[in-house]
């Protein structure tokens, strides 16, 4: 019972941390809550059934057509991110710190309505590319679609790590995430440093819609508000701009999901309440997150 | 130098407000267009809730993305005392009571958060109270929302008269416009008191602020707290004129709507909350209202493009007047100074 909660909440741990990547790497530049993140993550998803309803070949060729509906779904969502960057928040960007919020919310309001206009407004079938064969470990079972979930998300988190660490935009990114001005000062392009990143977490929410859409086997234009807020409360709990943070954040998150639905009286209704009371309690004992490191206030 | 003259054009141009919105409900009453007074109703309620965020949101500067969460409390309280027989006034006095103590035993332990993680806090407690109400069969009745079958909330009476008799809506209409005129009086009077400016003093700068000798942990709970009174008698009038509450009413996504209200009317400014609910909660109703109109032009289909036109407009309002519609007076002063000196 308790592996088998643990592999069920890994899973859903890896998918929401792709996500609250994508909200804490905006942060750490921008200190910005990219609202608009779920609705990247619902079109990733769309993007991906769209390339396997038009290329039904990408079912025979295996893991490179795998591959390819990941690839193609996170290049979609990670360029329209960068194009919401563009678009709503870098006219904002020295103002008001809410102001690009409301913005965020009218894209994400315009975006929920586009796929419900001119997509579907049903709930679609996510079609079964990977075939759910089961293995056993002990008394718990893990099936292909679990471990399809694992790998990806942690062959992109080490592609990411490797990115931001080992290559010189990466290391402009993390000047950028430190001070915003002075990176500008030492020559670094700050507004392409910031569409790189819009970039990079928009096709980590693309891949994470796929994922989504594997896990639970259908799609619908609302559905990545739920993901979305979860994650953000991951990142949150891991200390916001934090990497590793977002990381560690969404596992917790989902393992203690699946273990409270799993070992509460009436648990699966009380699932979410549990994720949102341990969110308040760790910022109300620790405010900066697990991972985030205290900032002095300066006058 | 504010002169005498505009002094009593502005009084005039309020005065001259007030009796159109009097006088509104009498004209089309008869006509066609008499769910115009039940929408209008409906922003009153919006307009109602955002004059109480004003308080958290524009003059202390406090993000708080769970507000509708003393909607609902307000809302299931006096929906919970109806059924037990209990009248109007009784439940709204007992709404604000449930709606100000759970605020302010919130408050005392979250406020010393800020920024984001007060924002992200708030949210987690506008998604328990709504979780919490959807699983509370035995008290709340779940998902299915009150009242149970065989139960009723009453509609309200005034000294005897009562307001569901009236199919227009006209008495709820009349009822929510008191309601305004009296939240945005009082808003008014406490904006210039002593409070309202330390509010502001603790937004534009808290640490100036503390250092100044304000005592800012009390400052910031009393506008948190004072926010809760207008969302749960707002709650309570919603209770016993939809006589139906389901925990669906309440969900994050009213909370962001109410906060984008005030953003959109410009920050701390009661005109400008005012004219932000109106435009945020009208919009896709007065859309909806002139698609006749505009489906001849644009084509049928048209209605069904409001929310996306919705969200355009706020995109670009941002966009182009990122202080909001109508800033309060103190800010926009300031920014005029500072415009003066650089």
């Amino acid at each position: 019972m308790f592996i088998q909660q643990l592999i069920n909440g890994l899973t859903l741990g890896a998918i929401y941390s792709l996500i609250a990547l994508g909200y804490t790497l905006v942060y750490g530049i921008l200190r910005l809550i990219n609202f608009a993140h779920s609705e990247v993550l619902m079109l990733g998803a769309f993007i991906g059934l769209g390339v396997l309803t038009f290329f039904p070949a990408a079912f025979q060729a295996g893991p490179l057509g795998l591959t390819t509906v990941f690839v193609l779904s996170m290049l979609g969502s990670g360029v329209l991110n960068m194009f919401i960057e563009k678009c709503a928040y870098r006219p904002l960007r020295h103002t008001l710190s809410l102001a690009p919020l409301i913005s965020a919310i009218g894209i994400s309001i315009i975006l929920q309505n586009a796929v419900f206009l001119w997509i579907t407004n049903q709930s679609q079938t996510f079609p079964e590319i990977v075939v759910p064969t089961n293995f056993s470990i002990g008394p718990a079972t893990l099936n292909s679609l679990q471990l399809v979930i694992l790998f990806t998300s942690l062959v992109l988190m080490v592609l990411l790590h490797l990115f931001i660490q080992k290559t010189k935009t990466g290391k402009a990114m993390r000047a950028c995430a430190d001070d915003l001005e002075a990176a500008a000062l030492m020559g670094i392009d700050s507004n392409q440093i910031i569409g790189i990143t819009f970039l990079v977490g928009g096709a980590l929410g693309g891949a994470a819609g796929v994922l989504n859409g594997m896990y639970y086997g259908s799609i619908k234009y609302n559905l990545g508000f739920l993901p979305g807020v979860k994650a953000f409360t991951a990142a949150v709990l891991g200390g916001i701009g934090n990497i590793q943070g977002a990381v560690l954040g969404g596992f917790i998150l989902g393992i203690l999901e699946v273990a409270a639905a799993g070992y509460l009286p009436n648990g699966s209704e009380w699932k979410d309440v549990v994720a949102f009371v341990i969110l308040i309690f760790v910022l109300l004992i620790r405010p900066t997150g697990i991972l985030g490191e205290k900032i002095a206030e300066k006058v | 130098m504010l002169k005498i003259s505009d002094l009593k054009s502005a009084i005039l141009l309020k005065g001259l407000a007030l009796l159109a919105l009097i006088l509104f409900p009498l004209l089309v009453r008869n006509t066609s267009s008499v769910y115009l007074i039940r929408a209008a109703g409906t922003v009153g309620l919006y307009i109602l809730l955002a004059l109480g965020l004003n308080f958290t949101l524009g003059c202390a500067g406090l993000f708080d993305l769970g507000y509708i969460a003393f909607y609902a409390l307000g809302a299931y309280t006096a929906a919970i005392g109806s059924i037990h027989g209990f009248s109007f006034w009784f439940n709204l006095v007992a709404a604000v009571a449930v709606s100000v103590s759970v605020r302010l035993l919130v408050g005392i332990s979250i406020l010393r958060l800020r920024g984001d993680y007060l924002a992200i806090v708030t949210m987690g407690f506008g998604e328990i109270t709504r979780l919490t109400f959807n699983n509370l069969d035995f008290l709340t009745n779940g998902p299915k929302g009150l009242p149970r079958v065989g139960e009723s909330i009453q509609a309200v009476q005034i000294f005897g008269y009562d307001l569901g008799r009236d199919p227009s809506n006209m008495g709820y209409y009349y009822l929510i416009l008191i309601a305004i005129c009296v939240a945005a009086v009082l808003s008014k009077r406490l904006e210039d008191s002593r409070w309202g400016r330390a509010w502001v003093a603790i937004r534009e700068d808290e640490i100036a602020a503390e250092l100044s000798g304000l005592p800012v942990a009390k400052l910031k709970l009393l506008a948190f707290t004072i926010s809760s009174v207008f969302a749960g008698a707002a709650g309570a009038i919603f209770a016993h004129w939809e006589r139906f509450v389901t925990p669906e009413s309440f969900v994050f996504w009213e909370s962001i709507l109410i906060v984008a209200m005030i953003v959109l009317g410009g920050m701390g400014s009661i005109p400008g909350a005012i004219l932000g609910a109106v435009l945020l909660a009208g919009s896709p109703q007065l859309l909806q209202a002139s698609s006749d109109f505009f489906s001849r032009i644009l084509g049928a289909g048209f209605i069904n493009y409001r929310y996306l036109i919705f969200g355009l407009i706020m995109v670009f309002v941002v966009t182009f007047r990122p202080q909001g519609l109508l800033p309060s007076k103190r800010r926009r002063t300031e920014l005029e100074e500072l415009r003066v000196q650089s």
